[in-house]
């Protein structure tokens, strides 16, 4: 434990820091702060005590039991960690599988990189909870991962045990490859326009119930006693759109315009399916009782738009004017960069639309979780709920305000303190391991030193983490 | 430098009864390496004793044997054998790996992937073929051969690399004319990528679309299979499975439990391939492993066995000299060469693969790397000649000194690891091969051009 501290990198000297602070039964107690429980209004000088990674009491005055560790945060404000609806961080490899217009068979879980600088600067910013997402160059996308950012852990470590599985849909522009043409040889990938992405889902769930009949009729027939033939294939590809139909995957459809979301929610009403969540949504004032009575969420941008056609009739007030008619919403970065601020992201509907700070907080807390289905565990400080929490030097909704502390399961993930501390550290380990290979090189080399598959450099390059296709 | 022995030694053996008649063309000379100093690998090592090779095969090994009458008595003082070398994956002898047509070959041509322009889908199999056996396109090419063998090299796996799923290894030994004289056992492990081999707009063209896919192909394959079974038992009233033949290829390698060969180099490229074989229900080697240093505890929890390159990882030649790095990256470097010696303590079977390496001299200076780094000698020693025998289901007939095993020695003047050693002799399947100038090891086929890595780049 100590070599490690002393000479590993941000990834194994924060995985050591989180060890250190997790024995099962240890209790931390937070004293002092402004809770801001989102769900309960905000406790001055309030406590919270977390045991065993969940929230184990939240009030005044608290008692510390026994071995547990306090932290002393007066002055400071506490919140639910912050939860981003829409994301593109730790994915390996492209994020888009662009090359079909249904490429429902495709998972980000199969492909998270949990060493991502992306998750660590996320903790930095007050994060907690990704909804990883496939890209929206297609009609029906991928299949999504809800993350708890819990750094140092592996991949499947990090999947939020229990959140319903999800898929990226994409209407407008991207699917239809706007500005994309094929190139020499290549065919122009179906479809072209907003009517044959229309098209592009509704055959695919016309497919899906026909491949749902087959399964049903030989589940029947097996049921019945019968000894069926082969059973049918697993399709990977319908088998998503089936979950779809049946109700247990969540749909959450990239859009811009009012029309095309019309579109959509058309076509799940005539297939019988439910739209969890409009992603971006920027016209989403326009059909918000539409979208309200169809009963699905919309999770859109603070005030960002303007970056291509179908991004142009929007406005700051979009989260504002959907909260005021009863939609879910929440606000989303899609952005490894803007995800670090998305405190300040929700702030902006107290100014545009007047939102109060409760229901601000909401938009990037309790409503992201209600979206992903994961209200029962995160997105408020409940007792119970799993102890996500952030220590912020002022209300979160400031701009002045710095994430200082960030836990996840009631471990510390972050502590801007710690992380300053072990900077020299690291300067001096990496000192020295730069003096070390050139020593080494001194040496002869070998004749070949061609990189393959194998033996090329595989830390991720930061920039190809936020090349998502919006 | 192959030493020609008179005409006498060979009208000696043909005399001899007790030799069983070989099937290769090698001449059936038998040899006894006399005052040699014996590493088995699967025993105790002996000072000096006595080692007799005949008919291809060791005949006796110890500290003393009979040397039967008319062997070509060789006085090996001041000399080790040790079983011959194995490199664990490469593509010696095999063709340039042939790129997908942009149209399928008139007249029955070569077999060819699917060519891209036409794959909507899992279903039309891209970058698949299975079917193509190591066994059947391997081309003995002496010069290359003899590089390896001046190096203690006498056995290879040897694996297509092109696609997704590019065919089957094989294991060779690295002397012979023909591909029946070299193939040791056809049909070892079956390889797979999770490189995407497309662009944008070919399927797959993610890392996500290709374990999508490979899902995809394992599904249909077991699906194939129980509809053939099926369909044997009773062909009346069954529409008849169709002839896919990746799927067939794939499901009789299925059926003979073959090993799955992915490559992955990172940690997490580990654990993804681990539960990825886990998901297909095969089971899996695991080739590259140079941070296999933070997944012992994934390889260890089933032993996989563990093929690793080394060809470390290095700073681009060409990279800035005073471009800034990132810790981890400088930490990888560092670490990767500390993972046999990871790999070892947790007891993970482990081989190693030149990986592209051009000489066998840097093959055993990446070993030595990994002994500086922790590796016991011993066990770099048995993942060079036994432990690569027995991954491949060849350790019955080689990977030991042991009487009765296939006669695959390398002979030198000191310990294998030490760099001022030489090669002095070579036995593959019981031919000698003798180096005339005896130049060290580090010296042989220095100058020859680069042996094309594993993989290839792919995309990224």
């Amino acid at each position: 434990m100590t070599r490690a501290l002393l000479t590993s990198a941000l990834v194994a000297a924060t995985a050591a820091v989180a060890a250190a602070q997790t024995p099962a039964g240890r209790a931390t107690l937070i004293k002092g702060a402004t809770v801001l429980t989102i769900t309960r209004g905000d406790i001055a000088r309030g406590d919270i005590l977390i045991r065993d990674g969940r929230i184990a009491a939240v009030g005044t005055s608290l008692a510390a039991p026994a071995g547990a560790t306090v932290v002393d945060a007066t002055g400071k404000f506490v919140s639910p960690g912050i939860i981003d609806a829409h994301s593109h961080i730790a994915i390996d490899g492209s994020v888009n599988e662009g090359s079909l217009s249904v490429t429902s068979m495709v998972a980000i879980q199969d492909v998270i990189a949990p060493d991502s600088i992306a998750i660590y600067r996320a903790l930095a910013g007050g994060v907690t909870t990704v909804n990883v997402l496939h890209g929206s160059a297609n009609a029906i996308g991928g299949l999504n991962a809800t993350l708890k950012l819990r750094w140092g852990a592996t991949a499947e470590a990090m999947l939020f045990a229990g959140a319903p599985p999800g898929i990226k849909f994409a209407l407008g522009e991207n699917p239809k490859r706007a500005g994309s043409t094929a190139g020499p040889g290549g065919q122009q990938r179906y479809p072209a326009t907003r009517m044959g992405v229309i098209d592009v889902i509704r055959e695919a769930f016309t497919d899906a119930r026909d491949y749902k009949r087959q399964l049903d009729a030989h589940k029947a027939s097996v049921a019945a006693g019968k000894k069926p033939l082969v059973a049918p294939r697993r399709d990977l590809q319908l088998e998503p759109l089936v979950e779809i139909l049946e109700g247990t995957r969540l749909v959450h459809a990239h859009c811009y315009r009012s029309d095309e979301i019309l579109q959509l929610l058309r076509v799940a009403d005539e297939f019988g399916f439910r739209i969890g969540t409009f992603q971006h949504a920027l016209e989403g004032y326009k059909v918000a009782d539409e979208i309200a009575k169809h009963g699905a969420g919309a999770s859109t941008f603070s005030d960002w738009w303007a970056y291509k056609v179908e991004a142009y009739d929007a406005v700051p007030y979009n989260a504002a004017l959907m909260t005021e008619r009863g939609i879910v919403v929440s606000i989303n970065s899609d952005s490894a960069e803007e995800m670090r601020h998305l405190n300040q992201e929700a702030a902006k509907a107290v100014k545009y639309g007047g939102l109060t700070d409760d229901q601000a907080m909401r938009l990037v807390t309790l409503n992201p979780a209600r979206q992903l289905g994961i209200e029962a565990r995160v997105g408020s400080i409940d007792v119970g709920k799993d102890a996500d929490l952030v220590i912020w030097s002022a209300h979160p909704l400031s701009t002045y305000a710095v994430a200082e502390t960030t836990y996840v399961d009631g471990t510390v993930m972050f502590d801007r303190a710690a992380d300053l501390s072990r900077r020299a550290a690291s300067a001096a380990e990496k000192a020295a391991l730069i003096e070390k290979a050139r020593k080494a090189t001194d040496a002869p080399r070998p004749a070949d030193r061609r990189p393959t598959e194998m033996s090329r450099p595989q830390a991720p390059a930061p920039g190809a983490l936020e090349g998502a296709v919006r | 430098m192959r030493l020609r022995l008179p005409a006498c030694a060979i009208a000696l053996v043909v005399a001899m009864t007790c030799v069983p008649p070989r099937v290769h063309a090698a001449p059936d000379l038998v040899y006894a390496l006399r005052n040699v100093r014996i590493v088995p690998v699967s025993g105790a090592v002996v000072a000096s004793g006595t080692v007799i090779i005949a008919g291809g095969l060791i005949q006796a090994a110890g500290a003393s044997a009979t040397v039967p009458r008319g062997a070509t008595e060789i006085d090996a003082s001041g000399l080790t054998v040790y079983p011959g070398l194995f490199d664990a994956l490469t593509d010696l002898g095999l063709p340039a790996a042939a790129q997908p047509a942009a149209a399928p070959t008139p007249g029955g041509g070569a077999p060819v992937a699917r060519p891209a322009s036409s794959v909507r889908g899992p279903q039309d199999r891209p970058g698949s073929t299975p079917w193509i056996q190591a066994a059947d396109d391997v081309k003995p090419d002496e010069r290359k051969f003899e590089t390896w063998r001046n190096g203690g090299f006498t056995n290879a796996l040897i694996a297509p690399k092109a696609g997704l799923l590019p065919g089957q290894s094989a294991v060779i030994a690295l002397a012979g004319e023909r591909t029946s004289d070299v193939v040791v056992r056809p049909a070892v492990t079956v390889q797979a990528s999770l490189t995407p081999t497309g662009g944008f707009g070919t399927f797959p063209a993610s890392l996500m679309g290709v374990i999508a896919y490979l899902k995809q192909v394992w599904i249909d394959t077991a699906h194939y299979g129980a509809w053939l079974d099926q369909y044997a038992a009773n062909p009346r009233g069954i529409e008849r499975p169709p002839h896919d033949r990746a799927v067939v290829a794939l499901h009789e390698a299925m059926k003979a439990r073959r090993p799955v060969v992915l490559t992955a180099v990172t940690a997490t490229q580990i654990r993804r391939a681990l539960t990825l074989a886990a998901e297909l229900n095969v089971s899996p080697v695991i080739a590259g492993a140079h941070q296999g240093y933070d997944a012992v505890d994934a390889l260890g929890a089933r032993k996989t066995p563990v093929i690793v390159s080394v060809k470390w990882p290095e700073k681009a030649r060409d990279s800035d000299p005073d471009a800034d790095e990132p810790l981890r990256t400088l930490q990888f470097r560092d670490r990767a060469p500390s993972t046999p010696a990871a790999l070892a303590r947790a007891g993970v079977p482990f081989a190693f693969t030149s990986d592209g390496l051009a000489t066998p001299r840097d093959v055993l200076k990446g070993v030595k790397r990994a002994i500086d780094a922790g590796l016991v000698p011993d066990a770099a020693l048995r993942a060079l000649t036994l432990s690569p025998a027995e991954m491949f289901g060849v350790a019955d007939r080689m990977g030991s000194i042991e009487a009765g095993k296939i006669a695959n020695l390398v002979v030198t003047d000191g310990d294998l690891f030490d760099e001022k050693t030489k090669v002095r002799m070579v036995f593959v399947d019981g031919q000698l091969f003798e180096q005339k100038d005896a130049t060290r090891p580090a010296d042989a086929g220095g100058t020859r051009p680069g042996v094309p890595a594993i993989v290839d780049g792919g995309v990224r």
